[in-house]
């Protein structure tokens, strides 16, 4: 905290950088600056914002340690990993969320891993076609495997199911499947864009819907979001499981993240500690993440 | 704000110690109380009268001041980035990938634009076939029962059509049609049932405006109903049916939710109805959840085109309205 002696500076670029059409988030976020501060330590109070991918665990986690900690204030709120990043970094809140890796510019946070998450290509329950490998899930996402013929399926012409760029879900899948791995000589490849024609949705969950009502669609979602009416897809042979997520045979697994600029200030710090006991732990691994060891 | 206090203040102050049941049988009282200063006021000061006046003046202005400090934000978060990628690449290219660089809206131009038109022409020629039977053919009594239920058409939020558009539509148009079912198609009818009550409201107040001598004329040279109707109220009325339309095309093109449920929100340049299509509106909701930087400019910047596009839809209305004088 001790790069927060000018909160200000921090304050009209990330307001900047929020979706301005979003006035209530604003508005946390202007009270998150207003009320416990970056540099009133006495406060108890502290503020966790960015992916909402992780949000549902972290509440999940804040709900529980308020439980047994009454004298400290956990707040949490979405926005997006890219805003999290930001918010941390520019000291508007204590704790950032993100569910993609750090880019090279944001090594200047400290990163806590606070569980592990598959994402899972998924099929409609009706789809016949168990799985593919990773070169024919690039190939499909981008759009030259058109048909499910082609991957020993029906004679149905695939309906691509992304999400919207800027997602940490797209990002990592970007990077773990559309990304072709290094050739030989080390060299390294650009991710492949997808289709054209990919239907783009804005949450793991209306992916799941149109997957779950559409016997052509393919998609790709959280582990934990899995449910009976979609198949996860067998990636390389492995079958996502817990088990085969936490051994690291699955392939495209990506952790969430919580960020600290510096060092942890005693009340994050007390909390960090918290989410990775072992009851914080069992609480994440009973709502499908994978927790860490 | 004074004249009410005035009328409704000393009654009210006298009511709140005594309890609910005795108020409310001192009601009848509070109102006899209430028209003297009423009588009153017909003789207020004109300094009340000034008050009230700029008072309202005031408002007046704030809301417009409103959509001049909207613009002024869109443009200042948007213009930096257009100036640098260049208009002309910005609204001619078809690559959008706003965290590899790449701005280009075509695709959402030309499926704001699509989705439109076809809503326009669907909802346009229902909404002109109802107002005409509401305005020359239907009995009274009918007119009674079906013009609020219309108008409840309005007050459905946009997001029942879209929860409607995917349970019930996609998967219609998916099995009929085949495709994905999320489509231009469903995004058109379903904005078209979103503009009636619009296009309605306006064509019915057109018809209704057109003098009865018009009518009474050509039905006593012994043209039928029908022939009236087209020759004579159609022609009369012509400005207010297009500034309906117009007003109908402002609302389908910034319809967001309803959209981004049924469109499929893919960034092709939708060349069959049945291809799934991403609307500017679609594209700034779709995407703003985690945009920063350079892609947020952008998704300003796609508010810049949808605030040009609308002003020349709501500025083309008002010629069309203006013609009629």
């Amino acid at each position: 905290m001790r790069a927060c002696s000018e909160p200000s500076a921090g304050w009209g670029r990330a307001i900047g950088v929020m979706p301005a059409v979003r006035p209530a988030f604003l508005l946390c976020l202007a009270l998150a600056i207003a009320l416990p501060g970056c540099r009133r330590k006495s406060a108890h109070s502290i503020t966790l914002a960015g992916s909402t991918s992780v949000q549902p665990f972290a509440e999940l986690l804040a709900e529980e340690y308020m439980k047994h900690h009454r004298d400290l204030e956990v707040n949490v709120q979405g926005g997006g990993s890219s805003a999290g990043i930001k918010a941390v970094s520019s000291c508007i809140c204590n704790i950032g969320m993100s569910s993609r890796a750090l880019t090279e510019k944001e090594q200047n946070l400290t990163q806590t891993v606070l569980a592990h998450d598959a994402i899972v290509l998924i099929a409609n329950a009706r789809n016949p076609v168990a799985g593919m490998n990773l070169d024919q899930a690039r190939l499909v996402f981008s759009g030259r495997i058109r048909n499910w013929q082609e991957l020993g399926g029906p004679d149905l012409d695939i309906t691509v199911v992304t999400r919207e760029d800027g997602s940490g879900t797209r990002a990592s899948f970007e990077e773990a499947v559309m990304t072709p791995r290094p050739g030989p000589d080390g060299r390294k490849f650009e991710p492949v864009p997808f289709a054209r024609d990919a239907l783009v949705q804005d949450s793991n969950g209306a992916v799941r819907e149109i997957v779950a009502g559409d016997e052509a669609a393919i998609g790709y979602i959280s582990f934990g979001l899995v449910d009976e009416r979609v198949r996860a897809l067998v990636l390389n042979g492995v079958q996502p499981s817990v088990k085969t997520i936490r051994s690291g045979k699955y392939p495209v697994v990506r952790n969430f993240l919580l960020l600290t600029l510096g060092a942890a200030d005693s009340c994050s710090a007390q909390f960090l500690k918290y989410a990775l006991s072992r009851p914080a732990q069992g609480l994440l691994a009973g709502e499908g993440l994978i927790p860490v060891e | 704000m004074m004249r009410a206090s005035k009328r409704s203040g000393p009654p009210a102050e006298l009511k709140t110690a005594s309890p609910l049941a005795e108020s409310k049988t001192a009601s009848p009282l509070a109102e006899s109380k209430t028209a003297s200063p009423l009588a009153e006021s017909k003789t207020a000061s004109p300094l009340a009268e000034k008050l009230v006046e700029k008072g309202l003046l005031l408002v007046a202005f704030s809301s417009v001041a409103m959509l001049f400090v909207i613009a002024f934000f869109i443009f200042r978060e948007g213009v930096p980035l257009v100036a640098r990628v260049g208009v002309w690449k910005f609204i001619s290219s078809v690559d959008w990938s706003p965290s590899k660089g790449r701005f280009g809206v075509l695709p959402m131009i030309v499926g704001s634009l699509e989705v439109t038109i076809l809503a326009v022409l669907f909802g346009g020629a229902l909404g002109l076939a109802c107002s005409m039977f509401l305005a020359e053919f239907a009995p009274k009594w009918s007119v009674r029962i079906l013009k609020p239920l219309i108008e409840l058409l309005a007050g459905i939020p946009s997001v029942v059509y879209g929860f409607i558009g995917v349970v019930v539509l996609v998967p219609w148009i998916r099995s009929v049609f085949g495709g994905p079912g999320f489509s231009v198609l469903a995004s058109a009818i379903i904005l078209g049932i979103m503009i009636l009550p619009t296009v309605i409201a306006i064509s019915l107040d057109a018809f209704n405006a057109v003098p009865s001598l018009y009518k009474e004329g050509s039905l006593a040279l012994g043209a039928t109903r029908w022939q009236t109707l087209y020759r004579v109220m159609v022609p009369a009325a012509r400005s207010g049916l297009i500034a309906g339309l117009i007003l109908g095309m402002g609302r389908a093109v910034g319809e967001t939710m309803a959209v981004i449920m049924v469109a499929g929100n893919a960034l092709t340049m939708p060349t069959s109805l049945l291809q799934p299509v991403r609307t500017l509106t679609s594209n700034i909701a779709l995407e703003m959840g985690y945009a920063s930087g350079d892609h947020q400019a952008a998704l300003f910047a796609t508010g810049m085109v949808l605030f040009v596009i609308i002003a020349i839809l709501n500025t083309m209305a008002l010629l069309a309205v203006r013609k009629r004088r």
